[in-house]
């Protein structure tokens, strides 16, 4: 089958409006959560990482008319845009657009929009009329593996010949309705995140859009997607499991496309949302897969938990990672809380780093596995 | 293009009272029962005993019950369902779980949000639902189209198979909105019934059966 | 307080969709977690909920929560030493 990669990516987040912008924040250590105070969103203050409205309709404005469209709309069209300007390739009748997110404009249940906004394949039409793409755009809704499961798609549907190239765009926003049952779930933090911690206690949510084009056609500097996978854990549909077996499954079917052993990893970008049952799910998996001394990091505690984003910006930072041979600091670390060793990255350092691992789980027990490789020349 | 040709090898679909496998129905009732009653009364008159079934919201009752009349008439092993991706798809996602959470944090005097409300908004949770109860952890994908995509499903579902990430596929789609609900599940593998392409999973999808 | 554990056995029947159960079902000092009625960590904090909704208790520690669920007879003694509804 032919190789697939990952070329032009950006980052839309409250670090900055493109992949670059992101990066240098990330090589600072400097996280993108607050302390925010809106009744309209949570009765009490609350930690998530938003972006403001300003800065996103000001950039904004040079491609469209802000007051048309959702910030969530906003968000991925002035991602794709750049994406797409950086691309070498633009669309054609074998292009395929991917959308991906858990909850789309669901802001429009509440607000001025109409409420038709709210389903997901209008917003799908949106993206698709803004830039006039020639398919049906296939929407993604697969709780928080959707931004990396978009990836696997794309290169399932490019290698087996329907396609040959792919824009995907994943986006999510902070909104009264996540943040209110995240909250009944007693899952939210009261402080920044603190993946893998002892001292963690639950999620900080953050709002975010990434894209990423995705070809057949190799570049100078295009990152392969060597293997995915996607498993279910058949156990419980908000609780992982507690042998990690859905994620281990996953990682094992995508190193095992990808040709390679534990070994061959050189970084892993791993979900951490920093619940106490997530991190420790993860911990499990990733030693039964032989990945415990690998270095890993989790992005949540620059980006909070991104949702539906989630797994194709922190993909984007990994492969940014493998190209500046950088392993960033998975930030919010105090003291391993995990039962299981794992080689959590706590302060940036220099590399070799041709392979890295991403992984995503979510609610409905499903979990998702990319590896990623640059590509011999 | 991948040049294997797989098969549908069992279909089911559920709507308007009447639930249909392999063409045939196998339950009528009256096509004006709410949704609610309907799925209570299947699941009471089939002797289904699984009570974490009244949890679930609309959605995951309706593609639970779909699978299980599937996966009751389909001939694959215990085996080969539990290693089966599945590849649902709809219009609305969770949207009619998703209006009963707006509306229990609509009212700040009245704000009560549940937990076992909001777990279910979210499309893929009927996945996770179907999985725990037959024990299937393969591959899996939610999808959201305006209209039923024979060509969406028929792709991805190939590409599964191609690719060996599954060996059978149950795709199809789900969909619950206020009072309208309808489903449509088949079963891809190297062995069956119909050639698996767009125009028979479309012949499917609106007649219930196809004719070379 | 049997008022009260009854009204509890009814409430938690209903919110918590056990429909396969009637309140003569449940003992009261049968554990609520475990195999009884199959409740699970959702269930906990659907309980939580009812706690604040029906009561005016506010818990905000899950574990506390697994302590005061242990059993009908359990929970009507916290609900009576603490309710503000």
């Amino acid at each position: 089958m032919r190789q697939v990669f990952l070329t032009a990516n950006n980052i839309i987040s409250p670090l900055g409006l493109t992949s670059d912008q992101n990066i240098a924040e990330v090589a600072r250590e400097k996280s993108g959560i607050s302390q925010h105070t809106d009744s309209k969103i949570l009765p009490v203050p609350f930690c998530a990482s938003i972006i403001n409205n300003e800065v996103l309709d000001t950039a904004f404005a040079e491609i469209g008319n802000a007051t048309q469209y959702t910030k969530l709309e906003k968000m991925m069209l002035l991602s794709l845009r750049d994406t797409m300007e950086q691309a070498n390739f633009s669309i054609s009748e074998k292009t395929a657009l991917i959308v991906a997110t858990t909850k789309g404009n669901i802001d429009a249940l509440g607000n001025d929009f109409p409420s038709e906004r709210a389903y997901l394949p209008v917003l799908g039409e949106v993206v698709q009329t803004f830039f006039g793409f020639k398919n049906e755009p296939i929407v993604v809704s697969n709780a928080c593996v959707s931004g990396l499961l978009a990836i696997a798609i794309a290169k399932r549907l490019i290698q087996n010949e329907f396609y040959e190239n792919a824009f995907i765009v994943a986006g999510d926003i902070v909104s009264k309705f996540t943040l209110s049952g995240f909250n009944a779930f007693q899952a939210i933090s009261d402080t920044p995140c603190r993946p893998y911690s002892k001292n963690r206690n639950g999620i900080t949510i953050g709002e975010a859009a990434a894209s990423a084009a995705i070809t057949s056609q190799k570049t100078i500097d295009a990152i392969e997607i060597a293997g995915d996978g996607s498993s279910n854990d058949a156990n419980h549909i908000s609780g992982p499991s507690r042998t990690g077996e859905g994620l281990y499954n996953c990682v094992q079917s995508a190193m095992r496309e990808a040709q390679m052993i534990s070994e061959d990893i050189d970084l892993i970008s791993a979900h951490g949302t920093a619940t106490l049952y997530n991190d420790e799910m993860e911990a499990i998996a990733f030693n039964r897969s032989k990945l415990e001394e690998t270095p890993l990091h989790s992005l949540k505690g620059y980006y909070g938990h991104t949702l539906g984003a989630s797994g194709l910006l922190e993909a984007i930072v990994g492969v940014h990672a493998m190209k500046n041979n950088t392993y960033y600091t998975s930030l919010g670390m105090d003291e391993l809380g995990v039962s299981k060793p794992l080689q959590v990255i706590t302060q940036v350092g220099s590399g070799n780093i041709r392979t890295c691992l991403k992984t995503a789980s979510g609610f409905g027990g499903c979990n998702t596995a990319v590896v990623f490789k640059k590509s011999e020349d | 293009m991948s040049n294997k040709n797989y098969y549908i090898s069992t279909y089911c679909s559920l709507q308007n009272g009447a639930l249909f496998v392999n063409g045939k129905a196998t339950l009528e009732m009256d096509r004006s029962l709410p949704f609610i009653v309907l799925a209570k009364t299947i699941y009471k008159e089939t002797g289904i005993n699984y009570p974490k079934f009244f949890k679930m919201d609309n959605l995951s009752k309706l593609a639970f019950l779909t699978a299980e009349f599937l996966l009751e008439h389909s001939a694959l092993s215990e085996k080969d369902v539990q290693k089966m991706g599945i590849v649902l798809s709809n219009k609305s996602a969770s949207l009619d779980t998703d209006r009963k959470h707006q509306e229990s944090i609509s009212d700040d005097k009245n704000y009560y949000p549940s937990p076992a409300t909001f777990v279910y908004t979210l499309p893929n949770i009927g996945i996770g639902e179907i999985s725990i109860r037959h024990q299937i952890k393969g591959e899996n994908a939610f999808f959201v189209f305006n209209t039923f995509n024979a060509k969406g499903l028929f792709q991805y579902a190939a590409s599964l198979l191609a690719s060996k990430k599954s060996n059978h596929v149950l795709c199809g789609w789900v969909d619950v909105d206020k009072e309208e609900y309808k489903s449509y599940f088949y079963i891809v593998s190297k062995e069956g019934m119909y050639p698996h392409t767009e125009e028979v999973i479309n012949q499917l999808y609106i007649n219930n059966e196809w004719k070379p | 307080m049997e008022a009260l554990k009854q009204e509890l056995k009814e409430s938690i029947i209903e919110q918590l969709n056990l429909e396969d159960f009637t309140p003569q079902d449940i003992e009261d000092n049968d554990a609520l977690f475990g195999d009884g009625l199959g409740l699970d960590s959702i269930d906990a904090l659907e309980l939580i909920v009812m706690m604040d909704k029906d009561y005016g208790i506010k818990l905000t520690d899950p574990d506390q929560g697994r302590e005061i669920f242990t059993s009908i007879t359990v929970l009507a003694d916290y609900i009576a030493q603490h309710r503000t509804k």
